[in-house]
């Protein structure tokens, strides 16, 4: 079994990698765009309390709802505009679904910081945007990286169901394989979504290692 | 100058209104360090950071030098008063140079410039620029970084500092010796200082004006000697603590009290009954012995009246000398530690200048307390 899944893939070996760049690509596209949203999103909620709750509610909400429902309630409402059905949609799924880890990250990252230091930074006369730059951003950065490694992870996974509307990637190997009753290829899908997980796992882990101050690290070494 | 004028703050509305600044009236005048004092929730850092708004003021106004600061764009306005708050408030993701730089930076300094400045200000903190530029704040003792949120505050040069407990978090020890650095500081840079604390000797020690808070309300503003000798009403009193004698002996120095001209001098060579007849005559219980310019101890007239020769073999030594800027808290100490009523005061050529004496001490106290 497992060596026909090894032979599986070294037969189709150049369709495994174009569907993986395929996946990789539906992950990659939809968190550069839920980073785009969520991130700014998570910055301005930790400024205005009131609305914390409703909003980070509203995102755990979206990821309570399984996959398969999310895709089939966006059929009929993407369907008139044509996109019910493609990449688009699954685009727009995994995007919802990040929505929670990324807000709530950077909600917290933001809020958790000393507010001795806003306080100085406040006091010492850097405007708001100053602030974030040079103070709130670079602390926060490393919470902030595993919320998206959190979401891209978890999104690697959700893509591969994507494929019942068409997104392609992997997921092809294993709806076509239970289709045709042929574990081997089913394997091989589920086989590829999981090393591609832990690979981006892997670069997400050492983005955030490289997002962390120097003096925090040398805190955290001396704090040990 | 700072200047507040019927100041009050008001936080929260309706019934869940609380009065935080009752009312303040007050002047801190150039060049003078100020301590805002009083327990906590008594609305001395409320008017500090009233006057770099970061609290808005409900009722009235504050000047500097002359200008509303409602007039004044707040980021500028906190760009050009120093903030110094404790230690936590370094930036632990920027280096110590890179903390220092930060007001000159945000007022677009050249590059050379704000490195020729940090180096500057850490050579007045006393700490060693070559070693100290590129660490990071985690590196530093609390005192080190306390020094850098001083050197912080003064890199851009500001002609006021507003400080809020600035040495709060640090042990005691260090502190004292934090302080001291501060104070000569001070002497050579002449800051319009507003210091907020809630400790009474820190306040003694480093203000020329004390303002005692009580319930968001200025209860006293006066020099410190006058805070501990006339304090206005028991709040002040207990806040100052029932030793605040001794509190004003801290404040006073020996060459505020010295006898620079004491008349039971004896030579070394005397004689002993020369010495003797010398003291009697003149109703003294005892003489100091000087040796050129050295005193060499004491001899009582029971010793000399006991003993023959010169007195000089006789003289008990003293355990240590005064210098004239020793605190009057410090030799009073050294009174009862010895069990000696006086000590001899040296300058710093260990040449003798003059005595201080428990009624020297009294005597003063009693003053202080008279005007």
């Amino acid at each position: 079994m497992i060596s026909g899944v090894f032979h599986f893939i070294s037969e189709n070996f150049s369709q495994a990698l174009y569907l993986s760049w395929e996946h990789m690509w539906i992950v990659g596209v939809a968190l550069l765009i839920s980073a785009a949203a969520g991130i700014p999103l998570g910055l301005y909620v930790a400024g205005h309390e009131e609305i914390a709750s409703p909003i980070i509610n509203g995102a755990n909400i979206i990821m309570t709802i399984p996959s398969i429902a999310l895709f089939g309630i966006m059929l009929p409402l993407l369907s008139p505009i044509n996109l019910g059905l493609g990449k688009i949609p699954a685009i727009i799924a995994l995007i919802l679904y990040s929505q929670l880890p990324i807000i709530r990250n950077t909600f917290t990252a933001i809020k958790n910081l000393p507010p001795d230091l806003v306080d100085a930074a406040d006091g010492m006369g850097m405007t708001r945007w100053q602030r974030l730059k040079e103070v709130e951003m670079p602390l926060a950065a490393p919470v902030i990286i595993a919320g998206l490694r959190t979401a891209a992870v978890m999104n690697i996974g959700i893509a591969a169901i994507a494929v019942y509307i068409g997104s392609g990637g992997l997921g092809v190997y294993i709806q076509q394989g239970i289709d045709r009753f042929y574990p081997e290829m089913i394997l091989s899908g589920a086989l590829l979504v999981s090393v591609l997980a832990l690979i981006v796992d892997g670069i997400m882990a050492w983005l955030e290692r490289a997002a962390t101050p120097e003096g925090i690290k040398i805190q955290r070494k001396l704090m040990q | 100058m700072i200047t507040y004028e019927s100041v009050t703050k008001i936080f929260g509305s309706g019934r869940n209104a609380v009065t935080a600044l009752d009312n303040l009236n007050l002047t801190i005048p150039k060049g003078e360090i100020v301590v805002l004092l009083g327990p906590s929730g008594c609305g001395k850092t409320t008017t500090l950071r009233l006057t770099n708004r970061l609290e808005a003021i409900t009722r009235g106004n504050i000047y500097i030098d002359n200008q509303n600061i409602m007039d004044v764009n707040p980021v500028q306005l906190r760009q050009r008063l120093g903030y110094v708050i404790q230690a936590i408030g370094l930036f632990p993701n920027k280096t110590i140079a890179d903390n220092i730089s930060i007001v000159p930076r945000l007022m677009g300094w050249e590059k050379n410039e704000i490195e020729k400045r940090v180096d500057e200000m850490l050579q007045l903190v006393n700490l060693d620029p070559g070693i100290y530029r590129n660490r990071y704040p985690a590196e530093l003792s609390g005192g080190q970084q306390q020094r850098i949120g001083v050197a912080r505050g003064l890199a851009a040069d500001p002609d006021i500092l507003l400080m809020d407990e600035p040495f709060g978090a640090i042990d005691p020890i260090n502190r004292e010796q934090i302080q001291n650095e501060f104070l000569r500081l001070q002497a050579k840079l002449k800051k319009t200082i507003a210091f907020v604390s809630h400790d009474i000797h820190e306040a003694i020690k480093v203000g020329d004006r004390i303002a005692l808070f009580d319930k968001g309300k200025l209860v006293q503003y006066d020099i410190p000697e006058i805070i501990l000798t006339q304090p206005k009403n028991k709040f002040v009193a207990d806040f100052v603590g029932a030793d605040r004698a001794l509190k004003v002996l801290g404040l006073m120095r020996v060459s505020d009290v010295m006898n620079r001209h004491p008349e039971n001098i004896l030579r070394a060579d005397e004689r002993t009954e020369n010495a003797l007849h010398f003291l009697k005559e003149k109703g003294f219980r005892y003489g100091i012995v000087i040796d050129g310019t050295m005193p060499a101890g004491y001899v009582t007239q029971a010793t000399l009246s006991y003993e023959k020769g010169i007195v000089a073999g006789l003289a008990e030594k003293y355990p240590l000398f005064l210098k004239e800027r020793t605190s009057l808290r410090d030799v009073l100490s050294f009174m009862l530690m010895y069990d000696l009523p006086l000590f001899c005061v040296l300058d710093d050529n260990e040449n003798f200048t003059g005595t201080v004496t428990y009624k020297d001490i009294q005597q003063a106290v009693k003053e202080s307390y008279a005007d």
